[in-house]
């Protein structure tokens, strides 16, 4: 009985490791302390009540961000590792096994589990003040996508400490990722907690086109709504269209393992380049969904901090539709050395070209945006000025990799390794960064401390140009991705060691980020205007953070940047036209299905992950129930009467006296 | 006093009704968004198919295993329940709660009869040895069919939950909306079905 209950348990849990030993008792030890916390300050029902069970966009938006943040944190510390193991020639920090696992989670985690999140944080947060609503088109449906990426990321970072991590790369090719090469459990973790949070992220999608269709205020026409709204529309397009395919491809994997079909193997008739084509086909456009709402943060930070309205608004909303239809035609770029034949890679050559010249065109937008106007350097500003050249770069480079016969050189080096960090760092990491600190005071009440802000923007910068610029030449010099470990006589090792030191201080520019948060936590000077960057669209125009309800009464939108021309005609001495009388303001109500139907398919997963049936089925039968028990309610909304609201204003204007 | 309330009162009803429509309607665009996604989905299935169908691996192929006289049996009777789903808008759309439950049962039935016959064809396969784990062709096909069945199926349960809806709460803007988005819902499969039917069945047995 012992001695099966121990075999159960060295299978069941990561051992032998003294890293991972460490990551479990800590790991145990911060779960104990959450729970004793919770306990002690009689805190579960404000956590239920307050958090779990919410519907508020503004709530979730901080949820994500949370949850991505703290993604980042973990998949950061899997980059120092990767960079410590190979800061130096012949390195025996970490074994080969550990350190593909530690490759895959990285990328994983980086792309799907912190810039997704982040994303949709300030999705969330912003869109609907920004155009004028009240809430997303669904809120139920919102926070169901949010706890199924929460559960989803969660099962997919227990692998670590329970059963194994996946080891098969990021994007998990077969046959590599097929059970007879990857037999342990690690895979089907990456599988599960991918669809599960994939899932959200394709709710997500549907919810934002139809907030953004349907729910903007009076007078917004869609050549009206603000440059970051328009980013969020064309990324979510991509979404609908993308993540259905990531659905099924990952199924095919998992029937591939768990019934023995023959979608990718080797065998019986399958074909591995068909997962190939297919996850790229999903891959691809996933890097324009994260980019494309970075593209809109920017336009919005250019425009508040050179007090000038964006240049060339029609070629910017052109730009950005034309990069999410044209984002569908470049999948084969990542596999030229398939063998597909000269037609097709020249046709995926020429159109990854292609790609570029809309995203050129915005780089042109941005400068003529900033040219004459009155530029104030804060924090969100200094990131968006960091962030052309880094892109810019990181742009050129892509279209050295476009060209397919030069590929074949560059193909799986570092050099793809320090390009594709280029964007998403000097893209996407920069981007949102620029977004959360031009929006925080619209989340908390108030502003980063700009201070420490600025040492994490030095860190984060030198530190990105010291650790990557030199993988390019490492690239060049024949040294290829997802090696552990190299020999003296390669001469790679100065320039490895330049890039570790780089990568370190990234780490200390996110430790400063954390600091900073903390330290303005503590000080909390309240932003009383609700407006504290002298803003120009209609997040502006209401309480930071924004009450319940975000606008008491709806406003009438004239121009683009409406918010910024209303301001200009009081300062005339035009008086605004007399607030309409507040009426009963509709709502939904909170509910507890998200929460609890998304754990129940966390257990689905853990069940398939293991094979567990008898856990799976109950489980995927109680997602059925809670599905029936939503078609039945109807008791879902409710509405906020006049007198509330008044006094819910009263108290936010008040403040701001 | 009390007449400013009941003022208030009739003002906020009225508005909550017209907050309603849009609500409504709102819901049924997004389930058209909803069908782009699961059209996406039976695509990336159709084009597995097609890149997998010939390779038997020396299993059965396409011509010996499809027997077409249950297979239009099944198409016909999908299609007529697609109909039979027509009609019960129309009931809906005259106000007849009853005819409106009536035409939603014709169609449950018909879906019902039409998974049964498909059980019965995957079973019969099983049984001659075509398993979903022979070769890439029959585990492409069992899982394009099968995600097409489980549609259906779900689609069962989901018409049942709505017809005891519709038993208590009769015709309301929130049940007519539900009404039309499942019928939505049946139509689009009954699309796909065709694609299935030509592209699985005909183009396998030609």
């Amino acid at each position: 009985m012992l001695d099966s209950i121990k075999d159960f348990a060295s299978e069941f849990f990561v051992t032998g490791d003294p890293l991972i030993l460490g990551a479990q008792v800590s790991i145990a030890i911060a779960m104990v302390a959450i729970l004793f916390v919770l306990s002690y300050f009689k805190k579960w029902g404000w956590l239920w009540r307050e958090w779990l069970t919410t519907v508020d966009h503004k709530k979730i938006g901080i949820m994500y961000i949370i949850c991505s943040i703290l993604m980042l944190f973990r998949g950061g510390v899997d980059a120092l590792l990767m960079r410590l193991q190979l800061a130096m020639p012949e390195m025996q920090f970490l074994e080969a096994e550990h350190y593909n696992q530690i490759f895959t989670t990285h990328g994983v985690i980086m792309i799907l589990f912190m810039a997704m999140p982040l994303m949709f944080g300030l999705f969330n947060i912003v869109v609907p003040l920004q155009i004028g609503a009240r809430d997303v088109a669904y809120p139920f449906l919102n926070a169901l996508s949010f706890w199924l990426f929460f559960w989803g990321a969660m099962l997919f970072n227990v692998s670590f400490v329970i059963g194994g991590s996946p080891d098969a790369g990021w994007l998990a090719y077969p046959p590599l990722s097929g059970l007879t090469h990857s037999p342990g459990v690690g895979q089907n973790f990456y599988i599960w907690g991918i669809q599960i949070s994939g899932i959200g992220s394709l709710a997500t999608g549907i919810n934002f086109i139809v907030t953004i269709l349907k729910m903007r205020a009076p007078g917004m026409t869609l050549m009206k709504m603000p440059m970051f709204t328009w980013s969020v529309f064309s990324s979510c397009i991509i979404i609908i269209f993308a993540f259905p395919i990531l659905t099924v491809t990952l199924a095919l994997l998992f029937l591939d393992r768990f019934l023995g079909t023959h979608f990718f193997t080797l065998d019986a008739g399958g074909n591995p380049m068909m997962y190939i084509n297919l996850i790229w086909m999903w891959g691809h456009p996933e890097v324009y969904i994260v980019v494309l709402p970075a593209f809109g943060i920017f336009s919005e930070i250019a425009a508040t901090f050179s007090k000038k309205k964006l240049f060339g608004y029609k070629s910017m909303v052109f730009a950005m539709i034309s990069i999410s239809v044209f984002s569908f035609f470049t999948w084969a770029h990542h596999f030229f050395t398939m063998g597909s034949g000269a037609d097709v890679n020249a046709f995926f050559a020429v159109t990854t070209m292609a790609i570029a010249i809309p995203t050129g065109v915005k780089v042109f937008n941005w400068l003529f945006t900033m040219f004459r106007g009155r530029i104030t350097f804060t924090t969100p500003m200094m990131w968006m000025i960091a962030f052309i050249p880094c892109f810019v770069i990181g742009g050129m480079t892509g279209v050295l990799l476009s060209v397919a016969p030069a590929d074949f050189q560059f193909h799986n080096s570092y050099f793809l390794i320090a390009h594709f960090h280029q964007v998403l760092i000097g893209g996407v990491a920069f981007g949102y960064f620029a977004g959360l600190y031009y929006w925080w005071p619209k989340m908390f009440g108030f502003k980063l401390n700009e201070h420490l802000g600025k040492w994490a923007f030095w860190f984060w910068n030198i530190g990105f140009y010291v650790c990557f610029m030199p993988q390019y030449v490492l690239g060049l010099d024949g040294m290829t991705r997802r090696m552990y470990t190299y020999d003296f006589d390669m001469g790679w090792g100065p320039l490895n060691l330049v890039s570790t030191i780089g990568g370190f201080m990234m780490g200390i520019g996110f430790i400063f980020q954390v600091w900073q948060i903390a330290y303005s936590i503590k000080k909390n000077q309240k932003d009383v205007t609700g407006d504290p960057w002298n803003g120009r669209t209609l997040e502006w125009s209401i309480p930071s953070p924004a009450p319940l309800y975000n606008f008491a009464t709806l406003p009438q939108v004239e121009a683009v940047d409406d918010w910024w021309e209303k301001k200009q005609k009081r300062e005339q001495g035009i008086a605004p036209p007399p607030a309409p009388p507040l009426e009963p303001i509709h709502m939904p109500k909170n509910s507890g299905i998200p929460f609890i139907k998304s754990l129940l398919w966390f257990f689905v997963g853990f069940g398939f992950v293991w094979g567990w049936l008898w856990m799976a089925i109950p489980a995927l039968i109680g997602v059925g129930i809670c599905m029936l028990v939503r078609q039945f309610s109807y008791d879902t909304d409710y509405y906020i009467p006049v007198s509330e609201v008044q006094k819910a204003e009263a108290q936010a204007r008040g403040a701001a006296l | 006093m009390a007449h400013a309330t009941a003022t208030a009162h009739t003002g906020e009803h009225a508005h909550g009704h017209d907050h309603e429509h849009e609500h409504e309607s709102m819901k049924t665009f997004g389930f058209w968004l909803f069908l782009i996604t699961d059209c996406i989905l039976f695509g990336t299935l159709f084009a597995t198919y097609v890149v997998l169908r010939g390779n038997t691996s020396g299993g059965p192929t396409p011509a010996e295993l499809f027997e077409m006289p249950g297979i239009i049996a099944e198409t016909f009777i999908l299609l007529t329940s697609s109909f039979t789903s027509g009609l019960a808008v129309l009931a809906m759309n005259r106000g007849r709660k009853n005819q409106l439950i009536g035409w939603l049962a014709v169609t449950a039935l018909l879906g019902a009869a039409f998974i049964a016959l498909e059980m019965l064809e995957f079973v019969n396969m099983v049984h001659e040895g075509a398993t979903i784990a022979t070769s890439a062709f029959l585990s492409s096909f069992f899982v394009l069919v099968g995600t097409h069945g489980l549609h259906v199926s779900l689609g069962l349960i989901w018409m049942i939950g709505l017809m005891l809806q519709l038993r208590k709460r009769g015709i309301t803007p929130v049940t007519k909306r539900k009404v039309d988005v499942i019928c939505l819902y049946w139509h689009f499969l009954d699309v796909v079905w065709i694609f299935v039917f030509t592209v699985v069945y005909l183009m396998g047995v030609m």
